[in-house]
């Protein structure tokens, strides 16, 4: 037990500084990610109910394509892809190829598939909202703009908000699997750790625990969000 | 027939196609035209001969792999939905934990648990006589995604189950069948047809998630397609696999829905 301990002290011996490194590293590509996930599905469920059929297809392709590949699969053809696609733009004007950086990667792919979950959550929500708030915004003359700024948003967030936790706490997940792609992540961090003790068990355990308590976290600040989304509302 | 109290709705805009929509499914034309060339100009008909098998073997890999773990984890989900539906306190406190830690922590680092924990006990396990199975990584992947399809699985059937209302279970007593009855010819037959939708979700899920087997050195679909990618460097096996994993999600989820309609028939109102 006390050599357990030790393995997750801070400093020279103890891999304690190396996990929380790398559980910073997990948080900042989850929270990275979030807001341009949350910006590309909303447009996209804008263009699942566009009365134009051709912008309805496209949004339609767009969600089947990134739902249907496995994420790790996702991952690999935007860093192999983009590797592959930069280095031959690289090479014919700097002259030298370029690195590709995982945690972009990991940020580009993790967003493509959070988007497209995001934009069928996204769309239920707006289902939800009645015809009339928007008619009755735009008889009292707010702009469209303005309309979804002031009148549709707001009820928007609340009426998404149980999905998008959900999709949350799935990004949270995700972004281990950028670990393969060797961004020093949480897991990743671990595996190194595991390397040099031989203490498997222990340390992807510990792993799990830490992931585990991002996920109580992150469950205690979605239950703020609500009553916040929420406080205009009779319970 | 009488429509009195439909709430009218303001009848929407007849647009015809924009611009911007020509403009969007013309990028998605390019990219899938380009893909298309991008493929056709790589096949090297002595590479696809030697690498394309690999490919089809992966590809049954992963369905054995996904139909093996989706049945093992029904079985296992059937005592923990029990236990999240138990009135006793500990029982159904055993049952939440099981279902929060496989629901809270990635699949991966379950997967890696398993495998190179196992690793870990290996004198142990061989003093058991279990190390057959834990030296194995599509054995270890197997138990891992089982336990974890289990929870969710557990998930989906106990709160089918608590969506039939009291007063079926309450009739079902006062008629005085017995309690073995009741969930056989009453409740269950209401929450499997909730339950539908919900455990399709989790077939695509677990086929998606299988491609982390990969990782553990297990050769499914995306475990030949990183062997050939290492052996070619040719990108363009990741689109095969891609073309694969698409076709086997999209075809599912189609064919679920039929299913569910079929299935849900009795219960759509006529329009």
């Amino acid at each position: 037990m006390g050599d357990w301990l030790g393995l997750l002290s801070f400093g020279p011996h103890g891999w304690g500084d190396e996990l929380a490194a790398g559980a910073a590293v997990t948080i900042g590509l989850a929270v990275a990610t979030l807001p341009v996930g949350l910006t590309i599905g909303f447009f996209v469920a804008l263009g699942k109910q566009s009365p134009d059929r051709l912008i309805r297809l496209s949004a339609e392709i767009y969600t089947t394509i990134f739902r249907g590949l496995p994420e790790l699969l996702t991952l690999f053809l935007v860093y192999y892809g983009a590797q592959y696609g930069f280095s031959a733009i690289a090479q014919l004007i700097l002259g030298h190829p370029v690195e590709i950086n995982a945690f972009l990667a990991g940020m580009v792919a993790l967003g493509l598939v959070l988007s497209s979950y995001a934009s069928e959550t996204i769309l239920s929500a707006f289902r939800a909202i009645p015809r009339g708030q928007y008619e009755g915004a735009y008889a009292i003359g707010l702009s469209r703009g303005r309309t979804m700024r002031l009148v549709i948003l707001p009820q928007l967030v609340r009426l998404a908000l149980p999905g998008l936790s959900n999709l949350w706490l799935n990004l949270m997940k995700d972004t281990a699997l950028v670990s393969v792609i060797t961004l020093n992540d949480l897991l990743r961090m671990t595996t190194v750790a595991v390397g040099t003790t031989k203490q498997p068990f222990f340390f992807y355990g510990v792993a799990c625990l830490i992931y585990l308590a991002l996920s109580v976290l992150s469950s205690i600040g979605i239950w703020r969000i609500d009553a916040w989304a929420s406080r205009g509302v009779e319970r | 027939m009488t429509v009195a109290a439909l709430p009218v709705r303001a009848p929407i805009r007849p647009r015809k196609t924009g611009v911007a929509g020509r403009v969007l499914i013309g990028i998605w034309i390019l990219i899938g035209v380009g893909l298309m060339a991008a493929l056709a100009s790589s096949v090297d008909p002595d590479r696809l001969g030697r690498f394309g098998p690999l490919l089809l073997t992966g590809f049954i890999v992963t369905v054995k792999l996904v139909v093996t773990a989706i049945i093992l984890g029904a079985i296992i989900s059937l005592p923990i939905a029990a236990g999240r539906l138990s009135q006793n306190r500990l029982i159904g406190a055993l049952a939440y934990a099981y279902s929060y830690f496989f629901r809270g922590t990635p699949l991966i680092a379950q997967t890696f648990l398993v495998y190179y924990g196992a690793g870990q006990f290996a004198l142990q396990l061989r003093a058991i006589g279990l190390w057959w199975f834990f030296r194995d990584a599509y054995d270890c992947a197997i138990f891992a995604f089982a336990l974890n399809t289990a929870a969710y699985q557990a998930e989906i059937l106990a709160g089918a189950i608590r969506s039939v209302p009291r007063g079926q279970r309450e009739a079902a007593r006062a008629l005085g069948l017995h309690r073995f009855v009741i969930m056989r010819r009453v409740v269950l037959p209401q929450a499997l047809i909730v339950a539908l939708r919900p455990y399709g979700n989790e077939v695509v899920l677990m086929i998606k998630a299988s491609a982390i087997a990969s990782i553990i050195t297990v050769l499914d679909l995306m475990g030949e397609t990183r062997y050939v990618f290492s052996q070619t460097y040719d990108l363009s096996f990741y689109l095969w696999a891609a073309i694969f994993y698409l076709v086997l999600v999209e075809g599912l989820r189609r064919l679920w829905n039929r299913f569910e309609r079929r299935l849900t028939r009795h219960l759509v109102r006529a329009a």
